[in-house]
């Protein structure tokens, strides 16, 4: 892990990054010379791929008092995942900071200075442990240098400790606050001069501590901001306080595309507070980022801004939406079912399959279904937006800062320079915040408002109504097998409307980097193989929920390798290791046309090996195979996603009532390296919990273009007796293969574990999601 | 203008009687720890005490609370209990994105002040009102049995 890797080292530091840095005079502000290699741009995968690249300069993200507080900057979205703590105590660690006296800052966004901040795709630590680490490592043999020409001594006599940096010899100490001014005279060492520190001499990193299974051992480093949420001090997007605030909300057109045709506001105005009524101009299809029009209630608190909306008389016309407005979802898949028993776009062949089908000794066909679902972060999407003088001010809580300040900038005629985003912690993102829609809605509103803040807050029915809604999808799989149960051909066709028609007049067929999560990277050995993609349209806004494509095909592919076990007559793991076939490194441009979360394939192949050992140890963990006795089982699903590898076991019993308890899971992840542990274990938890829901509970259905659902009443989400009673989380020790993903991967094969361990207790077979009622009776 | 007892201080606030607890508490007193998650008291986010029960702040209109005691999170770290609740949390590291934690704080305190040592169906029961999006279920549980635990032996 502390290896440079050779290849980074071509890549580039913004030349703005090196004028800028933080501001106070006493701190470590390194202004000196910096290697300048060759550009981020021309990196074709990982984080130098990404708009705007990495960033390994300590100026940017390291900054020393001369009382020795200690502030990294952090530059990515805080949503849960632990960031703000994780890449800081990377930062931290390698630099030899006391971790009592480092603080955190959050980067406004400037994806120029700060590299890529665009948090999605599970790419936070994975893309920027390597710079960090680099930053801190620099800053820290600045502080050497800067000890060792005090003291007139060889700069290798001297040695960073923690928080001071000692002369061997003799023993003398220097603090790193009392370097800082000094330090920041000196040149920033080249990245060929860098020596990371090694894994013996780490104190956070790859650390286990806190709490594991249900064992605390050290809760130390604490999360960084776990004090300011317990005392309710944190601040999230609708806290953002200023002065002299107007609150507002919008009605919306209930229909994707539909506009208004007339408003009629003279009871919304009568509302004791409301100040105005402002019209949004929505942009049609496709919607892109941009708000979907409405009326806007504006008012001096939030409570008269939703009465006011309440009292709006406004007749929609659903015309320009087409025939969005006939969108039924009984409907939608029936014709998904339909369509699925006919070829569609081959994505992938290997063999012939149709010929394999005929010759096959038992066929099993199965499809599956998964519905429309609402991230639903806890905290509704919310921005704060202030106009003055020609610039435009946000505060919002966003995955992608980037492209909030592009369109806040497009919204406004504005130059970036102009409008400046700052990033509030996320209460919950899971790819609804990775859509900046609301802050540039803020922003169309605040425009009315030159100079005073507008602060737009979505309701919950807003939130569930006009989500940038999980894609339906419907699954069908037909495999033929062998008198022995050894699978000869695999079939699998899988529709869903894609997240292109956000962006584009709708394609129908899933995109590249939609059939690469889990769909033409399937690594089953088998020796026919088709993989087929009929057309679906949109007739909502299709975006990114968390692990995106990969829950549908996650789902429908391990539910179906559960039947062909079952149809065979075959132990569930004993057949999927089978199916796996050898120990192997599968590159995905064999099995798909590129797409591997941005990662370079030979780095990142999926490994079959690396697959089989998690499928291993969640079976050996849940005690796989003993006797559960009558109405319950186990149940196993794997998947990789995010260039990582997890596999989970659930253990549930089903009353003769129908009532479901789940007794434990037992999840083996597998990311390679492990920066955090403690927060890779909350990860999978809570994957777990929110897997859980997707599998009993949570869809969103339309009538006539119309959700159906608008609240937690009937958009159901997990609670706490719907937990397993226990979670246990088995990390593999894997410190030699490249850095994976963490947010996503822990969540693809939670639903389909479910239901094969619902199946083993019951023979009772789901292939609709979400559960609901289907197990009453 | 309605007169409320906000965590032991009298406020005097310019705000229609029908306005919830919740928006006066936000807008109106700039106390930020309550959350606002669905405005149905679905899902928990908004939990203050009044008079010491567990209270959805969302659907309670402000003409309701006056002349009692309103307690929120901003004042759990006075409470003996509350701390020990908070303690607890930092201890077993709940909290993720942390939005919906003030609320679950809250709930878990209330429940151990009226059955200080509750058995799992208890807490499970007492907490099932509160959601969390981000599945922190589990060290709730704990944290919650743990911060009994503490309370118990104090």
């Amino acid at each position: 892990m502390s290896r440079l890797d050779d290849r980074l080292l071509l890549a580039n530091v913004s030349r703005r990054g090196l004028l800028k840095g933080l501001a106070g005079g006493s701190a470590l502000l390194l202004a000196a010379r910096w290697d300048l290699g060759l550009a981020n741009e021309q990196a074709q995968f990982g984080a130098g791929a990404m708009p705007g690249g990495w960033v390994d300069n300590p100026n940017v993200f390291i900054h020393i008092d001369s009382d020795g507080v200690v502030t990294i900057v952090n530059n990515r979205a805080e949503m849960g995942q632990g960031i703000r703590t994780s890449l800081v105590m990377v930062a931290a660690d390698e630099l030899g900071a006391d971790w009592d006296r480092v603080r955190v800052q959050q980067a406004e966004a400037d994806q120029d200075k700060y590299g890529n901040q665009n948090t999605d795709g599970s790419r936070s630590m994975r893309h920027w442990y390597d710079p960090m680490r680099r930053a801190a490592a620099a800053a820290r043999l600045m502080l050497e240098q800067a000890a060792a020409d005090q003291w007139d001594v060889p700069v290798h006599e001297v040695r960073a400790d923690i928080h001071k940096v000692v002369h061997t010899a003799t023993g003398r100490e220097l603090g790193f606050g009392e370097l800082a001014k000094v330090a920041r005279e000196l040149d920033v060492p080249g990245r060929n001069d860098l020596v990371l520190k090694s894994d013996s001499e780490l104190r956070f990193i790859g650390k286990e501590s806190g709490l594991i299974n249900g064992e605390l051992t050290s809760a130390y480093p604490k999360a960084i901001d776990g004090e300011d949420i317990v005392t309710g001090k944190a601040v999230f997007g609708a806290d953002v306080d200023l002065e002299g605030t107007l609150y507002a909300v919008v009605a919306r057109p209930p229909v994707y595309g539909a506009k208004v045709k007339s408003v009629d506001d003279s009871e919304a105005l009568d509302v004791t507070g409301v100040r105005k009524v402002v019209r949004i101009e929505g942009t049609g299809q496709p919607a892109a980022f941009n708000p979907l029009g409405g009326v806007a209630v504006v008012a001096t608190n939030t409570w008269a801004a939703m009465q006011g909306r309440r009292a709006l008389k406004i007749e929609w016309d659903t015309a320009p939406a087409g025939n969005n407005a006939d969108y039924t979802s009984d409907a939608y898949r029936e014709a998904l079912e339909q369509a699925a028993q006919s070829p569609g776009k081959v994505i992938r062949q290997t063999g012939n399959v149709e010929a394999a089908l005929e010759d096959a000794d038992q066929r099993v066909s199965a499809t599956y279904y998964m519905p429309h679902m609402a991230q639903a972060p806890m905290e509704p999407p919310v921005a704060v937006v202030v106009i003055k003088d020609g610039r435009a001010e946000a505060w919002a809580p966003i995955q992608n800062p980037r492209a909030t300040r592009e369109g806040i900038a497009g919204l406004l005629e504005m130059d970036l320079e102009n409008v400046i985003v700052h990033q509030t912690l996320l209460g919950g993102g899971f790819g609804r915040k990775s859509k900046p829609d609301f802050v540039i809605e803020a922003a169309a509103v605040a425009k009315e408002f030159e100079g005073q803040p507008v602060k737009l807050q979505w309701s919950r029915e807003d939130d569930i109504q006009h989500a940038y809604f999980h894609a339906v999808s419907v699954d069908h799989l037909e495999a033929g097998l062998d008198a022995d149960g050894k699978a000869t051909s695999w079939r699998h066709r899988t529709l869903s409307p894609s997240i292109a028609s956000l962006f584009a007049p709708d394609p129908k067929h899933k995109g590249e980097f939609e059939l690469g999560m889990g769909f033409n990277t399937m690594p089953f050995s088998i020796p026919a193989i088709r993989l087929e993609n009929p057309p679906a349209p949109a007739h909502v806004r299709i975006g990114w929920f968390r692990s995106v494509y990969n829950l549908p095909h996650a789902w429908a592919i391990q539910s179906f390798a559960h039947e062909m076990a079952v149809a065979a007559g075959k132990d569930h793991r004993d057949y999927v290791l089978d199916l796996l076939g050898p120990d192997r490194e599968v590159h995905n441009l064999t099995v798909g046309d590129g797409w591997n979360y941005g990662e370079d394939p030979d780095q990142y192949p999926i490994d079959v090996a690396r697959m089989r050992r998690v499928i291993d140890r969640a079976t050996e963990e849940a005690g796989w195979g003993r006797e559960t006795g009558e109405g319950r089982g186990l149940g196993l699903a794997f998947h990789h996603s995010f260039v990582s590898y997890t596999a989970i076991v659930f253990d549930v019993e089903v009353s003769e009532a129908g009532e479901l308890t789940i007794h434990r899971a037992d999840i083996a992840f597998d990311c390679g390296p492990q920066a955090n542990p403690e927060r890779i274990r909350s990860q999978m938890e809570g994957a777990c919990v929110m897997g859980i829901g997707i599998a009993l509970q949570s869809e969103v259905t339309f009538e006539d273009g119309v959700a159906q659902q608008d609240n937690f009443d009937t958009y159901l989400l997990p609670r706490m007796p719907n937990a397993p009673k226990v979670v246990r989380v088995h990390l593999i020790d894997n410190p030699n293969d490249a850095m994976g993903g963490v947010g996503e991967p822990g969540l693809p094969p939670v639903a389909p574990a479910l239901c094969n361990a619902i199946f083993a207790a019951t023979g009772k077979r789901i292939r609709r999601l979400p559960v609901g009622n289907q197990l009453a009776g | 203008m309605v007169t409320l007892t906000i965590n032991g201080s009298e406020l005097e606030l310019d705000v229609p009687d029908n306005m919830p607890l919740l928006w006066a508490l936000r807008d109106v007193a700039g106390l930020k720890g309550t959350k606002f998650g669905c405005g149905i008291a679905e899902c928990g986010a908004c939990t203050v005490h009044l008079d010491g029960e567990a209270t959805r702040s969302c659907v309670t209109p402000v003409s309701a609370v006056q002349g009692r005691q309103v307690t929120t999170i901003e004042a759990m770290a006075e409470d003996a209990v509350g701390q020990r609740v908070q303690e607890a949390w930092l201890d077993l590291g709940v909290a993720q994105c942390g939005y919906c934690q003030g609320g679950q704080i809250m709930n878990a305190t209330a429940l151990l002040k009226n059955t200080p040592k509750p058995d799992t169906q208890e807490i499970v029961d007492a907490m099932a009102g509160n959601l969390c999006r981000c599945g922190t279920y589990n060290r709730i549980l704990a944290a919650i049995e743990r911060a009994a635990d503490k309370e118990a032996n104090s």
